[in-house]
């Protein structure tokens, strides 16, 4: 160990901590759904989204983009879709 | 990020990441020749073929991203372009995880080829990141490839596994199985080398080991303590703060890519009482 390790512990946060910290969000999410594959619902999801508004415009499967962001406290879903340009009538 | 000038079509060149023993350090080699690929402006993805047992994506940090997975992709529930996760360090570096489903029989051939096929229209160079075994997994993420890393452990049942697996790369293969073809190019990637313990007889030196499996040597990766902190905190080795496996990896991946790189085989030197005293960097 260094004479000066220790001043130069308090800047930098410990990997293993960083470690911890990513498991125990992800693993929080894994075992909360039993088991079975979260994700199984979200093609699902996409095909009813792009169902509702097909009933009012016109859109293809691949005008609808999914990204999700998992956190700590709690996760977000962020659903783009790309409308079609009015067409001039 | 430069500008990319030249119109050249993709290189869409296949590469498994393989090794037959569990542990050798698969995703973690995958993880970063693809950084390392990706660094060096070329557009690579890379692919999780351990159905099942998810891990790239902690490996390269982006967990809490998937949406979509490869089997989904395969199976027809989401296009190619939303499985596809791009990382938020590199522009040109884009992930496909796998599904956590257990189901192993959803790798289908035609699947994995169609996938493929669609990558290449897009990407230089595509990882195949294996799983360990010689099962269904390990035959799907080698049967396309142009080119094999062999990761192997300087210890007897690395190397066995890596005999396996160079068997299974001549045998098993679109390329063994087409007449005239050219053979899958085989390269071994020596990791957790330790030259102190090389140097004192306890472990098989680097030669030992291209002895037994007759195979050209792609690189050679130091034990190092980068490995463990970069996994820690989801940061591929090459990316992550400098060091000595970092540096390996990155003249793995200028090999790979056809430049001659001579061969530096360097260890974690023990800190003397001096450095000990004053510290060092890591």
């Amino acid at each position: 160990m260094s004479l000066f390790s220790f001043a130069r512990k308090q800047r930098r946060p410990k990997s293993a901590q960083t470690a911890k910290d990513r498991l125990q969000i992800l693993l929080a999410h894994e075992r909360s759904r039993g088991g079975a594959d979260e994700t199984d619902y979200l093609p699902m999801l996409q095909r009813d989204i792009v169902a509702a508004i097909r009933k009012y415009v016109a859109i293809r499967e691949q005008d609808v983009e999914i990204r999700m962001e998992r956190g700590e406290k709690m996760s977000s879903l962020e659903i783009n879709i790309e409308m079609p340009r009015p067409t001039p009538s | 990020m430069t500008v990319d000038l030249k119109e050249k079509p993709p290189l869409g060149r296949v590469i498994v990441i393989t090794s037959g023993k569990g542990g050798v350090g698969k995703t973690t080699s995958s993880a970063a020749i693809s950084a390392g690929l990706a660094k060096q402006g070329h557009k690579t993805v890379v692919i999780d073929f351990d159905v099942g047992l998810r891990n790239l994506d902690m490996t390269m940090g982006c967990e809490r991203r998937v949406v979509f997975d490869f089997i989904n992709v395969i199976q027809g529930d989401a296009r190619l372009k939303q499985a596809l996760i791009r990382d938020k360090r590199l522009e040109n570096l884009s992930i496909l995880p796998t599904s956590q489903t257990r189901d192993k029989n959803a790798l289908t051939k035609e699947g994995v080829e169609k996938v493929l096929d669609e990558l290449k229209q897009e990407f230089d160079y595509i990882i195949c990141d294996s799983p360990a075994g010689i099962e269904h997994g390990a035959q799907m993420a080698m049967y396309f490839a142009d080119e094999a890393v062999v990761v192997t452990n300087p210890e007897v049942s690395s190397v066995r596994d890596s005999d396996r697996v160079l068997g299974l790369l001549n045998s098993q293969t679109r390329r063994a199985e087409t007449a005239n073809a050219e053979p899958v190019k085989a390269q071994v990637l020596l990791t957790r080398h330790d030259p102190a313990r090389v140097q004192s007889g306890e472990m098989m030196t680097v030669d030992d080991v291209l002895e037994i499996l007759a195979v050209p040597l792609l690189g050679v990766i130091p034990e190092s303590p980068a490995i463990l902190r970069a996994s820690n905190t989801g940061t591929p080795v090459v990316l992550d703060q400098p060091s000595i496996a970092g540096r390996a990896y990155e003249d793995a991946v200028r090999r790979l890519t056809g430049t001659e790189v001579e061969m530096r085989i360097e260890g974690e030197r023990r800190p003397r009482l001096f450095q000990r005293l004053f510290g060092r960097a890591s």
